[in-house]
């Protein structure tokens, strides 16, 4: 078996063009760039129909070089991956054969966008997305990798399992092919394996599921944590506010890594601190939806008291599932109904990421808190009588959410930052595990010889915090233009 | 101002001890003790052994007691054993009874002695923490004015393409760890994969003769994941000062651009950026952490890899005192600066 | 740029138009708009919010932002084009031959620069004047806009002035290089009354010291019958009727112009026997224009067939000097013919007391310096001996200045704050130290508030249905969903919103709908009291109206007891049965509407009285100009609080206005003024405002 180059047969003709192509599209945005810093426009001229467009002048003609390039660029790499996706490795190499693994992927996309696009009016901000061109390229790339993670948890793209070792492939080059290969086996490291003669493809799909489950839903924790904490220090000021900053400051004073380094020890979780931490932040959710509907309808007893008893029952249980697990402190809950547990490893990780992003979500929420409050809406409600949770969480979290859900975005980017950073310095999660950062740190130490390993989950990391920064970008311009 | 100042103090002393008492409890937890006394002792200690190894020297203590120990507040541990010989935290062993020493402290300039390095800990912070200096002065310089050039030239005009092309430039720079953009400018410029070979990927040497050659890959590396960020707000600050009223009136007052930018424009929209880049240094803090690792250049965020990865309590604590006292230092900065720039706040 | 010696009209506009263009359409913001500036003319140009009369400013500027363009006609400063000129001719002009002054004085100025530094760059840029020079020219000014100590204010940074100084900043800016016009975008409309009275006065002093013509743009038609020659009435982006200001005031040729003076509460309108005619309908939304005459649709004398054909342009007016109007039936219509008045109303008799208010004070405590707490604190007295009652279906108008305690006063009374020292009784039960959560729900559903700004008054991401019916919900009306979903709709009935509006988002809604929502909201439970901080104040002249008239009808139905909150002496005078005047927390007059409208006054009634701009030719008005601004409620004056300003203060003899406060003396029954002057001195005063035709 040959091995792989990048991009196979059809890299014969297209490689000079795209190259060709990619470097005119540089000089033209630099000097469109040079251009402009030097003070040149274009002019603008109206259309007979009421809309606005340049042309005429020098900067315009480069203008619409850049444009028509840029097009020509995408139009050239989308086909590398269409003819993947039909031809695979023997007509388009590498790039080919990943494409064509990565078909679910794709499929998904493409069902999402056009649903989204189709339906863009009805969907209120989240319609609102596909308006903006950022937007829409920061949505597909979180997407992509959302759904690569998902089906690489079905086990549908990876081409080989992520934990075993293949002897002969210790550090081969990508497109090596599969030393000892039987029938059935996917025929190459399509990026080459790892130090430990793994291959980086696999593991770097698998990791994404890492990724995907964890980031959003440590996120989702840090604002709920930071929601409850923060409407109240926003709403009554005063000692309640002083006390709550100052110890958000002093958590946000931690260097981030120091904390990590005391918290995500094998020793401290075996005092069971860990464990004590999830049940004082896991509760968090749980006040804030009981507080949430009791404001609401405590007026109406007869609804209230049996949708909080169902709500709180059930988020009861799955906290109580949550936070005891046999084997630790906390393990109060009986076996048989214990819906899940969590591995030590996973719930520490979890649990410091949570704690190090409550703090600076506490402070936008007390932020947006202290603005909204002073709103006539706010003392309207104040003079007929509402609680002040009804005021908190029904009239000023709800005309807060847009600057929350941006930051909600920019936040799941940084905590995938943050966890690529536990795994590069080995910490919380096992060695073997296929997460970002872990694949980084075992990688870094051949950097010099071997790039590929380290390289290919950097790169991952990078696309999908871009894609969020961007995802949030795009939604604070749209959700700005109300 | 001078009030202000002394309560800032004050409340920074409050935060540095809570700060500490907390790194303090986390590392004087039992588990981190047991693993102490196996690899000070031996391994195969039996659970008396460590019981009275860690008795012998003062650990089983109330929490409080040491803490007031390493402070400097309460007196140092002494032991007497069976044969004798009197052994204490302040004094060496045997030493004459007149000439011990009861306090032994932070309060006393005592930072006790690393376990690792075999070293007195406050001058291993000492050189550890010049060279990390170093480091972080090359990255303000680079850092500071690529950022609010950046950033400036951005948000001057709203929507240009040139505020699309640094824009996009700053964004895709916050997207990237340290961790992810020296793993790939190493890759790139250092490895023998691509054959550039500019840079070297290890700045090890550096400490002692930093060349632009071994230099340049960690500084950029901080300094870009930093930069992103200062300059997204530089231009959120411009462009907003930009679409100001008196900018509007300076315009129609007849002065010319270039004039509104720099005399109008500039120092109200370098308010914000300013509080932020002081903010910054905390964060800057943890890229040295990662590039001093990665780059394996021996400077105070290794110190502090190696003292918090082997449990070196004393090492740790001054590190951690170190650390803290640098974060809320800036915020004083910060606020002090705000006050100072902003004469809507100062004067009133 | 030296200064030609032009003698032409200043400033000639001809058929201008202006289009905003976004990615979806173009929106016309200004079409066919023609209007002449003469040398030391002052022109008014008057309309509603986005009829486009600053969008003319910013065109005769040149600065129409990105979106921006002149699409047609042309602007013609001294004869020459301006629309053809470079941008280096542009910047020679702005600022040394045309100055704009605008609305917020604060966010004009720098905020980091020095006031001398703002105002020297004008002549050093334009002049190529030295340093020196600069700071001579930046002294004359300020002295010529009379402010005090101008050395100290050369040095000092906009935040340390207060809104009636900046704003005479703003204006030392635009005259700092004497030039040939003056735009001013609604100058005072940020500003305090009395303030606005001395802005007003200085601008006409100064047009005229430095022959300054001025293109003078307001919401306002009493502030430009004040200051201008001539008036340019704007309806949708067009001009609809232009002249002197006496022939549009008084023999109007526009159906809008008339619909816009009837709506205004002018002296010898009365809410029972003539109450005001709000225009019908809404201002149309700059792309849903109708055919031909804008106003149609809105317009009593609307002809079909006609009036919505084609395109519509200005014609002369015979007999009067350059009087034109866009109607193409105004010599048809009978313009004297008096309006068709609706029923007039029965006079309410005002019934028992429901709330009396004793010797009310309410202090805050300050500290000193904001951060940390600490330090000195200080008292901030926002209500001082508080006394008055008010009876069933009255109306009692609170009028007074920024700082004079009129919300304190109205927080404490909802609750929201309690009392110092004092009585507060509802009904005979004291209310003064309950706050709204210990207080029962009929206490809280009896007495509630309408908000002053209509843009935050609802919550904006609930629907209209949903937030009357949680005060519904919170007020225990209804037995289920059902019921209370019927009363709400009920409630839409009663303030004339349709039913369908139930489950818009206040988004879309206009600023006069919302504020029909929020009376609906307070009389969700039945309430007894209703304060109305400043209701219609935000809203346009033509809304203003029908949601005052709302209010008063709402009223009369259900036997309300109105506290009418407002600076606007005009309107409380036409709805209020008794006024009280409050000035820097004291009740420094309280009586009948007659009372307080006839001398003697308080002098501080008297100077608000004579502030107030009235759109009526026949109106003569004592000039009283105030001196100073309000002083600040931190550190109010020794004495008697509007001595520092009072100009009867020399009548007292031995300084006592300076030492004591004065006691509050009765001079008629049921009329009460806190004043140090003698009888005689108070019997001396002389009306402010005369009818001529009285």
């Amino acid at each position: 078996m040959e091995p792989l180059t990048w991009t196979g047969p059809l890299g014969a003709y297209l490689d000079t063009i795209t190259l060709a192509l990619a470097a005119a599209f540089f000089v033209a945005v630099l000097a469109m760039i040079a251009l402009n810093a030097a003070g040149a426009t274009g002019r603008v001229v109206t259309n007979p129909d009421g809309t606005l467009s340049t042309s005429g002048s020098p900067y315009d003609l480069l203008a619409s070089a850049v444009k028509w390039i840029g097009v020509a660029l995408i139009g050239l790499v989308l086909a590398y991956f269409v003819v993947g996706v039909f031809g695979g490795p023997d007509a388009g190499g590498i790039v080919g054969a990943l494409s064509q693994r990565m078909t679910p992927v794709w499929i998904a996309l493409l069902l999402t966008f056009a649903i989204s696009i189709g339906f863009k009016r009805k969907l209120g901000l989240y319609g609102k997305l596909f308006d903006s061109t950022v937007g829409m390229i920061g949505f597909a790339l979180v997407m992509f990798w959302v759904f690569t993670g998902v089906f690489g948890a079905l086990d549908m793209i990876i081409t080989h399992d992520p934990l075993s070792q293949v002897s002969g492939m210790k550090n081969k080059v990508p497109g090596t092919p599969l030393s000892g290969a039987e029938e059935g086996d996917y025929q190459w490291y399509l990026l080459g394996g790892d130090n430990l003669a793994r291959d980086v493809f696999s593991r770097v799909v698998k990791g994404a599921w890492v990724v995907v489950q964890i980031a959003p839903l440590a996120t989702l924790f840090a604002f709920m944590v930071g929601i409850t904490l923060g409407l109240p220090a926003g709403f009554y000021a005063g000692k309640l506010d002083t006390v709550l900053s100052f110890i958000a400051n002093l958590i946000l004073a931690f260097p981030v890594i120091l904390l990590f380094y005391l918290l995500v020890t094998p020793e401290i979780v075996a005092t069971g601190l860990p464990n004590y931490m999830a049940a004082v932040l896991f509760i968090f959710p749980l006040i804030f939806v009981g507080v949430l509907l009791n404001a609401r309808y405590y007026t109406q007893p007869s609804i209230r008291t049996p949708l909080l008893l169902v709500v709180l029952g059930f988020l009861g249980w799955i906290y109580l599932s949550l936070i005891s697990a046999s084997g630790t402190k906390i393990n109060i809950l009986p076996a048989s109904l214990d819906l899940f547990d969590i591995p030590g490893g996973i719930l520490v990780v979890f649990v410091s990421v949570v704690f190090v992003n409550a703090p600076t979500v506490f402070r936008i929420v007390r932020g947006l808190a202290l603005d909204i409050k002073t709103r006539d809406y706010v003392a309207a409600a104040q003079t007929r009588g509402e609680g002040p949770w009804y005021i908190m969480l029904w009239e000023i979290l709800p005309n807060a959410r847009g600057p929350l859900i941006v930051d909600f975005c920019l936040r799941i980017g940084y905590t995938t930052i943050l966890l690529g950073t536990l795994g590069f310095f080995g910490l919380g999660l096992p060695p073997e595990s296929p997460d970002w950062g872990t694949t980084i740190n075992d990688g870094r130490r051949l950097l010099s010889i071997y790039p590929h390993a380290a390289l290919v989950p950097a790169l991952a990391l990078l696309t999908l915090v871009l894609g969020l920064n961007l995802l949030a970008d795009g939604l604070r311009e749209e959700s700005l233009k109300d | 101002m001078g009030l202000f100042i002394l309560r800032r103090l004050g409340l920074m002393l409050l935060t540095a001890l809570c700060l500490t008492f907390i790194v303090f409890f986390l590392t004087n937890l039992y588990p981190n003790l047991e693993k102490l006394a196996k690899t000070q002792g031996n391994f195969r200690m039996s659970e008396e052994a460590v019981e009275s190894w860690l008795g012998d020297r003062g650990y089983t203590d109330n929490m409080f007691v040491k803490y007031g120990r390493w402070l400097g507040v309460a007196p140092g541990w002494v032991t007497e054993k069976e044969d004798g010989t009197v052994t204490g935290q302040c004094f060496a062993e045997n030493a004459l009874e007149d000439s011990r020493d009861r306090y032994c402290g932070v309060l006393q300039g005592d930072w006790g002695r690393s376990l690792v390095f075999k070293d007195d800990v406050a001058s291993l912070i000492s050189t550890r923490l010049a060279a990390t200096g170093k480091l972080m002065g090359f990255v303000l310089l680079v850092m500071v004015p690529m950022a609010l050039i950046v950033g400036v030239l951005a948000g001057m005009r709203e929507g240009s393409g040139l505020d699309r092309s640094l824009s996009t430039f700053s964004i895709t720079t916050t997207a990237t760890p340290e961790y992810v953009s020296g793993v790939i400018f190493v890759a790139i410029f250092a490895s023998s994969a691509f054959g550039l070979k500019w840079f070297k990927g290890s700045a090890t040497q550096a400490i002692e003769n930093a060349t632009f050659e071994n230099f340049f890959l960690p500084v950029i590396t901080i300094a870009l994941y930093g930069m992103g960020y200062i300059a997204r707000m530089t231009r959120a600050s411009m462009t907003e000062v930009m679409t100001a009223q008196y900018i509007r009136t300076a315009r129609l007052k007849g002065v010319s651009f270039p004039n509104i930018v720099l005399k109008h424009a500039l120092r109200n929209a370098l308010i914000a950026p300013f509080t932020v880049i002081m903010l910054q240094i905390p964060w800057l803090l943890n890229g040295v952490v990662i590039v001093e690792t990665l780059f394996n250049y021996k400077g105070f965020g290794w110190l502090l890899v190696q003292a918090a990865s082997n449990n070196d309590i004393q090492l740790l604590l001054a590190v951690s005192v170190v650390s803290v006292v640098v974060v809320l230092i800036t915020q004083l900065i910060s606020d002090i600066g705000y006050v100072y720039l902003n004469p809507r706040i100062r004067i009133s | 740029m030296a200064k030609s010696d032009y003698d032409g009209p200043i400033l000639e506009i001809d058929k201008l138009s202006i289009s905003f263009f976004t990615r979806l359409r173009e929106i016309p913001a200004v079409m066919d708009f023609s209007v002449t500036v003469q040398p030391g003319e002052a022109v008014g140009l008057v309309g509603e919010s986005g009829c486009g009369k600053s969008t003319v400013a910013l065109g005769v500027m040149q600065d129409l932002g990105k979106n921006g363009r002149i699409v047609g006609g042309t602007i013609k400063f001294k004869g020459r084009d301006l629309s053809e000129m470079s941008q280096e001719e542009l910047r020679d002009i702005r600022g040394s031959e045309i100055a704009m002054i605008y609305q917020e004085p604060m966010a004009s100025l720098n905020p980091a620069m020095k006031i001398g530094k703002q105002l020297m760059e004008v002549p050093m840029i334009h002049q190529g004047m030295g340093e020196k020079e600069a700071y001579d020219r930046a002294l004359q000014v300020v002295t010529d806009v009379k402010l005090p100590d101008p050395k100290r204010i050369l040095d000092a940074y906009p935040h340390q002035l207060s809104g009636g100084q900046q704003q005479r900043i703003v204006i030392a800016m635009a005259l700092m290089s004497e030039p040939s016009l003056l735009i001013l975008d609604e100058p005072t409309t940020a500003l305090d009354v009395t303030v606005e009275a001395a802005v007003v006065e200085l601008v006409k002093d100064l047009g005229k010291k430095y022959g300054t013509s001025m293109l003078f743009i307001s919401h306002n038609l009493g502030l430009v019958l004040e200051t201008c020659d001539r008036i340019c009435v704007m309806y949708s982006g067009e001009a609809v009727e232009r002249g002197s200001i006496q022939d549009v005031f008084n023999k109007m040729q526009h159906p809008y112009t008339q619909a816009l003076f009837r709506s205004i509460p002018l002296p010898g309108a009365d809410k029972n026997s003539r109450p005001l005619i709000a225009i019908p309908g809404n201002f149309p939304l700059p792309h849903e224009r109708p055919q031909g005459c804008n106003f149609g649709p809105r317009c009593d004398y609307f002809e079909a067939g006609r009036c919505d054909h084609g395109d519509i342009t200005m014609s002369p007016v015979a007999g009067d000097d350059r009087h034109h109007t866009r109607c193409l039936r105004f010599e048809e219509i009978d313009w004297d013919a008096p309006p068709a008045i609706g029923d007039a109303k029965e006079r309410s008799e005002p019934g028992q007391v429901v709330l009396k208010m004793d010797n009310l004070k309410k202090y805050y405590e300050v500290a000193a310096s904001a951060l940390f707490g600490g330090g000195e604190k200080k008292v901030v007295k926002a209500n001082e001996t508080l006394s008055f009652e008010a009876r069933e279906s009255e109306t009692l108008a609170i009028v007074g200045e920024s700082g004079c305690g009129k919300s304190t006063f109205a927080k404490v009374l909802m609750g929201l704050e309690t009392a110092t020292d004092g009585t507060i009784t509802l009904d005979n039960n004291s209310i003064e130290d309950i706050p709204i959560e210990a207080r029962d729900t009929k206490t809280i559903a009896d007495v509630q508030m309408v908000f002053q700004n209509p843009f935050d008054t609802l919550n904006p991401s609930m629907t209209v249905g949903r937030q009357i019916i949680r005060a519904l919900e919170i007020f225990k009306v209804g037995k289920n969903e059902r019921e209370r979903h019927q009363r709400m709709l009920e409630l839409l009935d009663l303030v004339k919103l349709p039913r369908a509006f139930a489950d818009r988002m206040p988004r879309q809604l206009s600023g006069g709908q919302k504020q029909r929502v929020g009376i609906a909201r307070a009389f969700a439970g039945d309430a007894r009291i209703v304060v109305a901080d400043e209701p219609v104040s935000a809203l346009d002249v033509s809304v203003q109206a029908a949601v005052t008239d709302l209010l008063m009808e709402i009223q009369r139905e259900q036997k309300t007891t109105l506290l009418f909150i407002s600076h606007d002496l005009s309107i409380v005078r036409y709805l209020s049965d008794r006024v009280m005047v409050m000035y820097l927390g004291h009740v420094v007059e309280l009586g009948s509407t007659d009372q307080v409208f006839a001398p003697p006054y308080h002098p501080y009634t008297e100077a608000l009285l004579s502030a107030v701009p009235i759109a009526d030719t026949s109106v003569e008005k004592k000039h009283i100009v105030l001196e100073g601004d309000i002083p600040s409620a931190m550190n109010p004056p020794p004495g008697c609080p509007f001595q520092t300003r009072c100009r009867w203060k020399s009548e007292v003899a031995d300084g006592l206005c300076e030492k004591e406060v004065p006691p509050v003396r009765q001079v008629a029954d049921g009329h009460q003024i806190k004043c140090h002057l003698s009888s005689e001195a108070l019997d001396r005063m002389e009306a402010v405002i005369k009818l001529a035709a009285e």
